[in-house]
């Protein structure tokens, strides 16, 4: 079950919402298809972002996969316990393990996103 | 995509299943580093029957065997096993595989999963006036690895073969879990362990006998994730990574697979003529000495010029950090000697090691 008040990309980001904040990581899903995840790179605070832009990367012992911002914003924390914990994405994906918080530029960027059932909807449609 | 006779059962287990080479294979089943690091401190089980199995058979099947083999098959007696490549005219590698001698005119070639059609179309090519049958019998057969220090124990109340006294790359026929089975001590994780391999349509019970005893011992199976983790640890090469038609025995580190004394060969010549001129390059293993992973592909930089890239990388479970096998000029192939990896867009620090990287302490 996917928290109904997230919203998500086609890429398998999530995004929880608090006033002007943006909280980002990856779903459940993403991290199954990942692996065991050994190494984050995250980005610096202050850096901005357009959407779609790569924010940093999840390395898994199989594979290399970039994240997308799904919104536009200002980097104001990273989420440094996955560096000594990258165990944390697979073990946790839609809490301890947020990735970035943004200050959201564009507010208005959250309407292409879809919500949580939109989202598992779209997972079934992947399985076939 | 084609089925192992075990297919059910990785799906049983929840396994991740991916297309391999044509087959539908296990990747994992509880994750990558769990299973690798089972198979390090109790065992693993893994499914391997997508491999190739040549049947080499008649009055000239040793002399065919020496013919396309740079090891002297005539050090086999009935039982032995050795590691060996298929050469091109050029000593380049078609494939490496294993020679099991079954008796002096019947030899078994075990070959790559990647390569199997490939291979056989090159021997049958290479039949000329040899007195030989060729069969490729890779459908008919299933074959399973079970690896580890608990190997033994696991295996023993299920064989009526006496496992201990066996050899290192010997092999003996026998009954597993009341199956008539060739088992031999070999493996590719550089634990201690045996392949089973059965001719029988309906092997399924060898999967769960072995992992129903095996259970209380810590055994679990393993996907072709951590086959490939536990290898490059072991530093085995893998064909398409390491090795291919680009590349030596002598300049992949495999020098002792070549017997020149044994006679004449496919690629004796070039192989001569290498030996006396000297390597160019070699495979060597390496370790990144900053954070990130190096995977097969990534440009290798040294002196800051471009120089190749890396054939085998990966995270190893075991020691926590990135390690590979790449070419290397010969005048830096030394131990400690440091080069670069472009990764992403950085330029990563690594250093020239000793391998194996792993080697078992029992």
């Amino acid at each position: 079950m996917y928290p109904q008040n997230y919203y998500f990309t086609k890429d398998h980001e999530w995004v929880a919402v608090d006033g002007d904040t943006a909280t980002i990581g990856i779903s459940d899903f993403a991290q199954k298809q990942l692996g065991d995840v050994v190494y984050v790179e995250l980005p610096e605070i202050g850096k901005h972002f357009n959407v779609h832009q790569t924010i940093g990367t999840i390395e898994s012992v199989k594979a290399v996969s970039e994240v997308f911002s799904p919104v536009s914003g200002e980097v104001v924390e990273a989420n440094a316990a996955l560096n000594s914990a990258p165990e944390t994405i697979n073990q946790d994906p839609h809490g301890k393990a947020w990735i970035i918080k943004l200050k959201m530029k564009n507010p208005a960027d959250l309407k292409a996103l879809m919500k949580a059932p939109d989202y598992e909807k779209f997972l079934e449609g992947l399985a076939h | 995509m084609k089925q192992t006779r075990f297919n059910a059962h990785h799906r049983r287990l929840g396994a991740r299943m991916i297309e391999f080479c044509g087959w539908d294979m296990p990747v994992e089943y509880k994750g990558l580093i769990e299973e690798h690091l089972a198979c390090r401190q109790a065992a693993g089980l893994f499914d391997v029957s997508h491999m190739g199995e040549i049947h080499v058979t008649g009055k000239d099947a040793l002399a065919f065997v020496q013919h396309i083999s740079p090891n002297d098959a005539a050090r086999l007696s009935p039982g032995m096993i050795q590691y060996t490549g298929l050469l091109t005219s050029k000593g380049t590698y078609v494939d490496d595989m294993l020679v099991y001698c079954i008796h002096p005119e019947f030899y078994l070639l075990v070959v790559n999963a990647a390569n199997t059609d490939k291979d056989f179309a090159y021997v049958v090519s290479q039949k000329g006036r040899f007195a030989v049958q060729l069969d490729n019998a890779s459908d008919r057969y299933s074959q399973l690895a079970l690896q580890g220090r608990q190997a033994i124990p696991v295996l023993q109340p299920l064989t009526d073969v006496p496992l201990a006294p066996m050899h290192s790359f010997t092999f003996v026929f026998g009954q597993v879990a009341g199956k008539e089975c060739l088992v031999s001590r070999t493996g590719y994780t550089g634990e201690d362990g045996f392949e089973i391999y059965s001719l029988d349509p309906d092997p399924g019970i060898l999967w769960d006998a072995i992992l129903e005893k095996g259970a209380p011992l810590g055994l679990q199976p393993v996907g072709l994730g951590a086959r490939d983790t536990l290898r490059l640890e072991a530093k085995l090469p893998l064909y398409g990574n390491d090795i291919d038609d680009t590349t030596t025995p002598l300049e992949c580190d495999f020098a002792w697979i070549v017997k020149f004394k044994k006679g004449d060969f496919l690629g004796r010549d070039v192989l001569v003529r290498q030996k006396e001129q000297g390597l160019t390059r070699k495979l060597v293993g390496f370790e990144l000495l900053d954070k990130g992973i190096a995977r097969p592909h990534y440009p290798v930089y040294v002196d800051g010029a471009p120089a190749g890239q890396v054939s085998s990388g990966t995270f190893s479970p075991l020691f926590r950090k990135s390690i590979g096998l790449v070419y290397l000029p010969i005048a830096k192939t030394a131990v400690g000697t440091e080069f670069e990896i472009g990764i992403r867009d950085k330029k990563v620090k690594a250093a020239v090691v000793p391998t194996p990287f792993y080697k078992r302490n029992y």
